[in-house]
């Protein structure tokens, strides 16, 4: 619905009351009489209407394009070679190219949740009924949904209220696919505006599809305390019939819990999940069991645990039937949007799709309805667990030893590994009987199988890795807290302060996939180096996977060390991929809880706000898919910048700024409406890391804000400083721009500080009030 | 060996790099530059074999070409123990070198020809494809695979013919 249409709808509504309720009821739409906040200017905004605040982030954070290729493949009047200053046979240039491609992406990402979002309340509504109220966390939480508020303008009171605004999400994403088509958008600036709007509207987005499924499944409630739940390959009982489920949308694997539990057998039968339908499935049964990230997929199927997969959307390898059926583990699709091939026998009996299923007449089926899908997945899984054995599909030691001396040292598997692994020199020592290599490839390891498909010889690698790694894989048992879905508005009202005033140093988000040049490991170092700095970690999805898959010394995880509070040197898990609206959530709720700035409908004053105040970042260190890249151009829209791992390059954009262009640094200080210079805080809103190091030194100098109180920079100074050091040996060489005053310098640092700024002729600056909106200016008193 | 991208799937499209046959015809571009940058990666550090210290080369290179250098993570704490070497990110100078109007990390005005080496083979690929497609710098990829989007790379190299390569390169350079 545009702004247009329900500014009518509230017209109408003020002239009669009778009428507009036959009418409300008529088309079961909510319109906002309760909500007494005034509208601001852009709700359900349209393309064009953040047009002007998206210009001014582009204007200071300017995109760097690196294209894969020199060419658009896109039309059949291509390929055209736009090289350089080129232009291809619809007149786009290379720039324009690239950006539409990243809308492209970012389009398909915020389709994809929107997708998720529409089938979950569609589900829960068919199950619940309209009615059924959103409830998030009891009396803690009050705004309940802040991004849906900030950007429709309207407060969402039941599951059926969410329909609404689904329907404007939907209408906003046909009209940014319609901008890549030949001959429409032509400017690159105009397509990266745009790309904010996708990933905008892919908070929305999440944000529907979890407050959806917290309320009607009951999930935890924005609790800190949620149980530690099971996380690893090595947690799932295999002495018992198992089945796993894969995806990101829960109803299926809820179903398959249920049943069980109808039937009294949930404590006879293993539930496990990989990706973030697990997240979610432990969210609402403590007792399912999380097997990993993404990256687990090949791993865990190919080891023959499985009895069943249950597939749902989103992040499901391609072959993951094929994968099954070399374990002879028959596969339920539940979703429309990936079927797999396989004969939809939803109208058929049960029990005779499991007799297909458990005889092997049939490798699989498609079942779309939820109910059924519990029943089919639990009854095959029983019969057929007996006759399966766990049959594996990876082989023997001996056949490993045989089939490496098979191995012709061509380097075809490395050349196609997306981190060059020595896979051939490991297949060397393994001719010998010796497997470590082998094994510790593993740890590096994606999981892609691009270097069985590039083999000549088809070595089955991936699974010859995890022979060799098999007893390590066995020993992983780890623990991970559960969702706990959104942030306290108590929690917003004790932080809001000191993070807006910088004494807690930043929040720092660990999000996204597992495509991680070295290890998983990589984000629980850096999440632990800054939750010990008093910085408040949150994370979600895969991230918050990998962050569990590692112990100290005490044999603890992070989420055993860290509370999981969102304060200082809390370490939270807020859950799935959709409960990162929970993050961007906790930013926005701080300017309208704390702060109490308006929301409803003011996407650019809180997004002003936070940037110039609000001390956030998202690193997604391993971010691969185009929902990870909708998500991360939410948080730009919104002012969080966003830190991603090497492989983040291959997003082939970066928004970065230039901290030696002083004119980039001026904001307007809302007190007199003076330009003030305030550094380059933050540098940079899209930045790609080289390695782990960098990115630790990037983080906290992305926290500092232009509103920093002197006490709260010298804080962040600290860390950042602290941090330099440490991994550079040297004081940084932009220090300068980031000290306002003699005040701002960290006291134990003072004297080596005070001769660098000396070195660099730096002079004292004020700290404003500061804005990049001229109407935010109030009136000077004379 | 031949000159085709190291990871198979990376094809570049229809304009891609010289090949460096002799390291002499890559000296001769870095003496006829105005203003040369090294850039080197992480990798340099990461990636020693045991006898060879690839950082002794990115020094003497430097050295002999009279070239400004730029490092990043890790490279920078190991090559400021020997000459001076300014610490950037690869995409921070990556969106410099395509400004015109950039001063250099010098300040002596724009770099004309840059020299890459360290750098993970795809991180280098996408951030040489940004330098040829929004600006005029030369690029030279001193890496061992070879690397289309760059105005000049060595093929792909054992790593006795790459050291070797860079042995010529050091010498043609040093011989003024
Ligand atoms: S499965 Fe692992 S080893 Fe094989 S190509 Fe992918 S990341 Fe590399
Ligand atoms: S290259 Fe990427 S997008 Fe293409 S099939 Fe592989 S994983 Fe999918
Ligand atoms: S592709 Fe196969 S044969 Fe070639 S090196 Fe790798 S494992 Fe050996």
């Amino acid at each position: 619905m545009s702004k247009k249409t329900l500014k009518l709808k509230i017209g109408e509504l003020k002239t009669s009351l009778g009428e507009i309720k036959d009418f409300e009821i008529s088309i079961g739409r909510i319109l906002e009489e309760t909500w007494e906040e005034e509208v601001g200017p852009t709700p359900f905004p349209s393309i064009s209407d953040l047009r002007n605040w998206d210009l001014k982030l582009l204007e200071r954070y300017k995109p760097f394009y690196m294209p894969f290729c020199d060419v658009c493949c896109l039309c059949t009047m291509g390929k055209c070679d736009l090289t350089k200053d080129k232009r291809g046979a619809c007149g786009l240039t290379m720039p324009a190219q690239q950006s539409r491609i990243v809308l492209l992406a970012c389009c398909i990402g915020a389709a994809t949740h929107t997708a998720h979002a529409r089938h979950l309340v569609e589900h829960l509504i068919e199950k619940y009924g309209k009615k059924w109220v959103i409830d998030v966390g009891g009396v803690n939480i009050e705004v309940e949904a802040p991004i849906i508020r900030l950007v429709c303008g309207i407060k969402p009171k039941t599951l059926g209220d969410l329909e609404e605004v689904l329907d404007y999400v939907e209408k906003e994403i046909v009209q940014l696919l319609s901008a890549t088509h030949t001959g429409q958008e032509g400017s690159f600036i105009d397509f990266e505006s745009k790309i904010f709007h996708a990933g905008m509207l892919d908070h929305v987005a999440l944000e529907v599809a979890d407050i959806a499924q917290i309320s009607a499944y009951g999930f935890p409630k924005a609790d800190p305390e949620a149980p530690l739940v099971e996380i690893g390959f090595g947690v799932v009982d295999k002495s018992k019939p198992t089945i796993l489920v894969i995806g990101h949308n829960v109803p299926s694997a809820i179903s398959i819990v249920d049943y069980l539990e109808d039937i009294g057998l949930r404590d006879k039968v293993e539930v496990c999940g990989i990706c973030c339908t697990a997240h979610d499935l432990s969210r609402y049964d403590p007792k399912a069991k999380i097997v990993g990230p993404i990256s687990w997929q090949l791993r865990f199927i190919r080891s023959g645990i499985p009895d069943v997969i249950v597939v749902d959307e989103q992040c499901i390898r391609a072959d993951a039937l094929i994968e099954a059926q070399k374990i002879k583990a028959p596969l339920i699709a539940t979703s429309e949007k990936n079927c797999l091939g396989l004969l939809d026998r939803t109208g058929d009996q049960p029990s005779e799709v499991i007799k297909d299923l458990v005889d092997g007449k049939i490798p699989g089926a498609l079942i779309l309805d939820h109910d059924k899908v519990g029943e089919i997945a639990v009854k095959t899984a029983l019969l057929i667990a007996p006759k399966r054995i766990k049959f594996k599909s990876i082989p023997d030691i001996q056949s490993v030893i045989e089939g490496a001396k098979k191995c012709r040292k061509c380097f075809e598997c490395s050349r196609a590994c997306p981190n060059n692994l020595p896979i051939p020199e490991a297949m060397e020592e393994a001719t010998k009987g010796v497997f470590k290599k082998l094994s510790d490839l593993l740890d590096l390891c994606i999981g892609c199988g691009r270097c069985e498909s590039a083999c000549p010889i088809n070595i089955p690698i991936h699974s010859f890795m995890e022979v060799a790694a098999e007893k390590k894989l066995k020993e992983e048992k780890f623990k991970i807290r559960a969702g706990r879905g959104a942030i306290q508005d108590v929690e917003i009202r004790q932080v809001g302060s000191p993070i807006v005033l910088g004494e807690i140093p930043g929040v720092i988000a660990f999000v996204g996939c597992a495509n991680y040049a070295k290890s998983g490991k990589e984000v629980v170092e850096m999440a632990d180096e800054f939750a010990k700095r008093n910085y408040i970690i949150v994370s979600s999805g895969c991230a918050a996977m990998s962050m569990a898959m590692y112990k100290n010394g005490e044999g603890k995880t992070i989420y055993e060390m860290y509370p999981g509070v969102f304060d200082a040197g809390g370490v939270s898990n807020v859950g799935s991929c959709v409960s990162n609206s929970h993050i961007a959530g906790a930013a926005i709720k701080i300017a309208s809880i704390f702060a109490k700035r308006k929301l409803r409908g003011n996407y650019e004053e809180i997004a002003d706000y936070i940037l110039n105040r609000v001390g956030a970042v998202g690193v997604g260190w391993g971010a691969m898919s185009q929902k990870a890249a909708s998500i991360a151009s939410g948080f730009w829209r919104l002012g969080i910048p966003v830190v991603v791992g090497p492989h983040g390059f291959k997003y082939r954009r970066m928004l970065l700024g230039r901290k030696e262009n002083m004119e980039d640094w001026y904001v307007y200080d809302a007190r007199s409406g003076e330009k003030i210079y305030v550094g380059p805080a933050p540098e940079h809103l899209f930045y790609s890391a080289e390695t782990k190091e960098e990115a630790m030194v990037m983080i906290p100098k992305l926290c500092m804000r232009p509103n920093d109180t002197t006490k709260g920079r010298a804080i962040k100074l600290t860390n950042y400083i602290d941090l330099h050091k440490r991994i550079y040996g040297t004081l940084p060489n932009d220090l300068h721009m980031f000290i306002r005053t003699v005040a701002d310098i960290p006291i134990t640092m003072k004297d080596e500080v005070l001769e660098f700024l000396k070195e660099k002729e730096w002079k004292e600056n004020i700290i404003p009030d500061p804005t990049l909106l001229p109407r935010l200016i109030r009136k000077r008193r004379e | 060996m031949i000159a085709e991208p190291w990871q198979k799937a990376e094809i570049p499209g229809p304009t891609k790099s010289f090949i460096i046959q002799k390291p002499e015809v890559a000296a001769a571009l870095i003496k006829k530059a105005k203003h040369p940058l090294l850039i080197v990666g992480h990798e340099v550090v990461e990636k020693l074999n045991s006898e060879i210290k690839l950082v002794d080369y990115i020094v003497r290179i430097a050295k002999a070409g009279k070239i400004p250098v730029i490092a990043s993570g890790k490279a920078f704490t190991e090559i400021k123990n020997f000459i001076p070497v300014s610490l950037m990110s690869i995409v921070e100078v990556g969106s410099r070198l395509i400004d015109p109007k950039w001063n250099g990390i010098d300040g002596l005005g724009p770099h004309d020809l840059a020299l890459f080496i360290g750098i993970p083979y795809y991180v280098e690929w996408l951030l040489l494809s940004g330098i040829k497609h929004f600006s005029n710098v030369t690029t030279i990829s001193l890496n061992r695979f070879y690397q289309p989007h760059a105005s000049w790379s060595f093929p792909n190299l054992s790593l006795k013919e790459w050291i070797k390569n860079l042995e010529i390169l050091i010498k043609t350079l040093e011989g003024g």
